[in-house]
């Protein structure tokens, strides 16, 4: 069962996965967000009858088909990836992973490729108000199948309402609603798309202040700029709020994780909140517990009242997840590991007495696997079993990346509250694009919604490492066993691909930004 | 309603789903077999744009249906999501990336500055209408011919072969079938354009196109069907649960199923009198026959692979790993969970049919192209 691992091979997969994600996302968010964007614009086009708003509506809703396209064609990748590259853990969690991605098929995809259809196609088509619910439901679809990959996410970071059966040697869910509430799946559902919104709302303001600083299609600019940066400020707080909380789950869910995001080393009540700080190159070693950053700027307390509310909670660092922390009643990883193999072992040994028909030692073991008591003690460390003989430090994730990942989002979220509330506010008193300096702030603020999602993908997904589920199965264990070469060549492949189709993407928006709404 | 069903009816329920999207995905294969006509048909820019139109206001509905065929697969047989994607990944990975230059070659490929020219993209669709269709033939065509897998203690997935699947392609059962999914998505193709396309040049280009392409459709299908009948299969004992190899197998399952027989009796009827109907007659109305044809077609071949004591993934290099509907679904607790969203299927369909017509009331031609809004 534990064979040996050619490690290119998880690396490479890794990277293939990540590549593919990361390709996706660049046009999910903008999807997310601007199916909702056009519907406010074609209502409030129905509800006035303007044609000035129908040229607005046509002209971001065609900007939003041809981001739609190519997220359509990296997400079927991304589905078949699990199969492909992750296939023993497509069958190790199947049971449960798998139904979020077939009520997303059934429920959302369906929605949101029909409507979109009449969307489309059903100006002169369809009834006005026909149209108008089309255009909604394109955006609730789009959304709606957010919910289903978030909450599969959200359970491989947190595995809840399963049990595992020995028998079948693959986990099952026991509580579907336990899988889709989650306060993980809930969060990271809310803070996803939030984000999205944001971040096409500041796209859509960062379009109209290039016309406004041409000086061309000045009302089509400053009415797409209202309805965007309403929007955007109501995203905003919401992001922020929903961060708050998410930095709260994963500092009592997800300890590691919080620990590299903060390169927090010791672990400490009343413990700092780094502001901003620069690390040195070599802090990544473990253990290495000192002189991890060049500078820091400290927020006293904040990072204990972050999670716990009170200045006084215990955060522990990596050291006191790696060595133990009897006080804090951490157990070391030498410990978690000796148990993890115990549960990996009883299974074999449940495997071997069923093969050969020894249903007394087979009841007896089977039994352990209804036993609350060994399951907490034994199999809750059932992933730390596949790191007998490996290296502790394969089971800590990369600090430098985590910590700066994590700061670039926050700041930029920051950043983000302010500037579409200095929009918002401005176009309220209709004074939004008087200041030329402004509307470069806003263009040079474009694209940084983009980092700032990517970041966030970046922490969640490499905080987590080696974990592809919680503690149950590292990504080693999870990996399709084949030739590293051929995963480096779909690499290789998918790379390139994506790199043409990006700057097919990129220029043909830039064209059609260029042509501006047309049809006056 | 569902808690109460026991194992077994549940992954009969769910095979007969799964099988029921696969077979629509089969006849929804008109947008991929229009597509290797682009060039045949479409003889001017406009007669292009006309058949690229037609086609691309139905390609989402294919491209979810194959999402949603690979989900539900997941869910409810998660043993054949992880053995045939991790194994046979060169087979897969071709056929992804067949889908993957299709998504954005509809919406790219008249708009300005797309990078690489109008003409890439009509190439993406060719290769989307030919490989798609003919590697989805050849990998459902290892459902009776077996695969090169084994699963260890943990149902890890190992390949025999370093060609990962791709040596299905050398199995001349397998190519038949891949070949008659290429013909019979060519031959939909051509059904759906004369129901839907109002332009003399191409509804005669359409008829004489028919007729090619019936004929290698009909000779490969035969020889598919009757092979398929005359060879041996993999059974399973339903006490033991063990793999064995019986001759007629498949023909053994048509006959102990009389209503598949009668559905695949019906639908290679239908299909035929579809290509009839489109051969002699103006109007469009072949594709009334064909589309249902193939889902009643399809849908008993899945049943004839899956159903009677048989092992529908088998294995050819080690008997007993082939999966079953038994041995490679998911529990009680999810099939339960899955058939219930199941119920909104119905709702679905409706809101797809009403939406279809919606847009197909009329038929296109050379004024629309000029007229709408949104041309691809």
């Amino acid at each position: 069962m534990l064979e040996s691992i050619d490690m290119s091979l998880v690396d490479w997969s890794r990277g293939q996965f990540a590549l593919t994600a990361m390709f996706h996302w660049i046009f999910v968010p903008l999807t997310l967000g601007l199916s909702f964007i056009v519907a406010f614009m074609h209502t409030i086009y129905l509800r006035t009858g303007s044609e000035e708003w129908k040229r607005i509506t046509k002209f971001w809703m065609k900007l939003f088909g041809i981001n739609f396209a190519i997220g359509v064609s990296t997400g079927i990748i991304l589905e078949f990836e699990f199969g492909t590259n992750w296939s023993n853990y497509s069958w190790f969690v199947g049971d449960i992973f798998g139904a979020p991605l077939a009520i997303e098929g059934i429920l959302a995809f369906f929605l949101e490729s029909t409507f979109i259809a009449i969307m489309f196609f059903g100006w002169n088509k369809v009834s006005k108000r026909f149209h108008l619910i089309a255009s909604w439901l394109t955006a609730f679809g789009a959304n709606l199948s957010a919910i289903w990959i978030l909450v599969a996410n959200a359970w491989m970071q947190h595995p809840v309402g399963t049990a595992f059966n020995p028998d079948m040697a693959r986990n099952e869910m026991t509580n579907f609603w336990d899988v889709i509430f989650s306060d993980v799946a809930v969060n990271k559902f809310l803070h996803t798309v939030t984000s999205s919104f944001l971040l096409a709302s500041v796209f859509v303001i960062g379009v109209s202040a290039w016309f406004l600083l041409r000086n061309k299609e000045v009302l089509f600019a400053r009415r797409s700029t209202v309805v965007a940066a309403v929007f955007g400020v109501i995203a905003a707080i919401a992001t922020i709020a929903t961060g708050d909380t998410s930095a709260r789950i994963v500092g009592r869910k997800q300890p590691m994780k919080f620990a590299a995001m903060e390169a927090l080393y010791e672990g400490q009540t009343h413990a700092p909140l780094v502001a901003i700080g620069a690390m040195r190159t070599d802090t990544t070693k473990f253990p290495n517990p000192r002189e991890d950053f060049i500078f820091k700027i400290e927020i006293p307390n904040a990072l204990s009242y972050m999670v716990y509310l009170t200045p006084s909670g215990f955060i522990p660092g990596i050291s006191d997840l790696v060595y133990g922390n009897e006080e804090q009643g951490l157990m070391p990883y030498e410990e978690r590991i000796e148990r993890g193999t115990v549960a990996i072992e009883t299974l074999k040994e449940l495997k071997k007495a069923k093969d050969r028909g020894d249903e007394a030692t087979y009841s007896a073991l089977r039994e352990k696997f209804n036993d609350p008591v060994w399951l907490d003690e034994y199999y809750a460390h059932f992933g730390y079993g596949y790191y007998k003989g490996r290296q502790l430090n394969e089971l800590i994730p990369n600090v430098k990346l985590s910590f700066y990942a994590f700061h670039t989002m926050v700041i930029l979220g920051g950043h983000f509250l302010i500037f579409t509330l200095v929009v918002l506010w401005l176009s309220m008193k209709n004074r939004w694009g008087n200041h030329k300096w402004l509307l470069w702030v806003a263009l040079i603020t474009m694209p940084m919604p983009w980092i700032a999602s990517q970041t966030g993908w970046v922490l969640a997904e490499l905080g987590r490492q080696p974990w592809v589920v919680y503690e149950l199965m590292p990504n080693l264990a999870a990996v399709t066993r084949l030739k590293p070469a051929a995963v480096q060549l779909t690499f290789w492949i998918f790379l390139a691909t994506f790199t043409v189709l990006f700057i097919a993407e990129i220029k043909i928006m830039v064209t059609q930004i260029k042509k501006g709404p047309g049809g006056k | 309603m569902f808690g109460n069903l026991p194992l077994l009816a549940l992954q009969q329920y769910w095979f007969i789903i799964v099988s029921l999207l696969g077979s629509i995905l089969v006849f929804l294969f008109f947008v991929q077999g229009g597509q290797t006509f682009l060039f045949r048909i479409g003889k001017s820019e406009t007669e292009r744009t006309i058949i690229v139109n037609t086609l691309g206001r139905k390609w989402e509905f294919t491209f979810s249906t194959l999402v949603t065929f690979g989900g539900a697969f997941f869910a409810s047989f998660p043993l054949f999501y992880a053995t045939s994607f991790g194994g046979a990944y060169w087979v897969w990975m071709a056929i992804l990336f067949a889908f993957v230059i299709q998504a954005v070659s509809y919406e790219f490929r008249t708009k300005a500055s797309n990078f690489l020219g109008q003409r890439t993209y009509e190439w993406f669709l060719f290769i989307n209408g030919l490989l798609g269709t003919f590697l989805i033939g050849v990998a459902v065509a290892t459902f009776f011919s077996g695969s090169q897998f084994s699963l260890n203690e943990m149902n890890s997935v190992r390949w025999a072969t370093g060609a990962r699947g791709l040596e299905a392609v050398l199995s001349a059962f397998n190519l038949s079938l891949g070949l008659t999914v290429f013909f019979l998505a060519r031959v939909l193709g051509l059904l759906y354009f004369q129901k839907t396309i109002d332009n003399d040049n191409i509804l005669t280009r359409t008829k004489k196109a028919l007729l090619y392409n019936a004929i290698p459709f009909v000779v490969f299908f035969l020889t598919f069907a009757v092979w398929l009948m005359l060879r041996e299969g993999y059974a399973v004992n339903p006490e033991s649960g063990e793999v064995f190899m019986e001759p007629f197998k498949y023909l053994h399952n048509l006959l102990a199923m009389p209503v598949v027989l009668v559905m695949f009796l019906v639908g290679v009827l239908a299909v035929l009198g579809g290509i009839a109907i489109g051969l002699l007659r103006d109007g469009g109305n072949g594709i009334w026959f064909a589309g249902p044809g193939t889902v009643l077609v399809v849908f008993s071949l899945f049943m004839l692979a899956g159903f009677n004591n048989t092992a529908f993934y088998p294995s050819a290099c080690d008997l007993q790993s082939s999966l079953t509907i038994q041995n490679a679904s998911s529990s009680h607790y999810t099939l339960v969970a899955l058939s219930w969203v199941s119920l909104f299927v119905p709702f679905v369909l409706a809101y797809i049919i009403y939406a279809w017509r919606a847009l197909n009331k009329k038929k296109i031609d050379e004024k629309e192209m000029q007229e709408e809004h949104h041309v691809y």
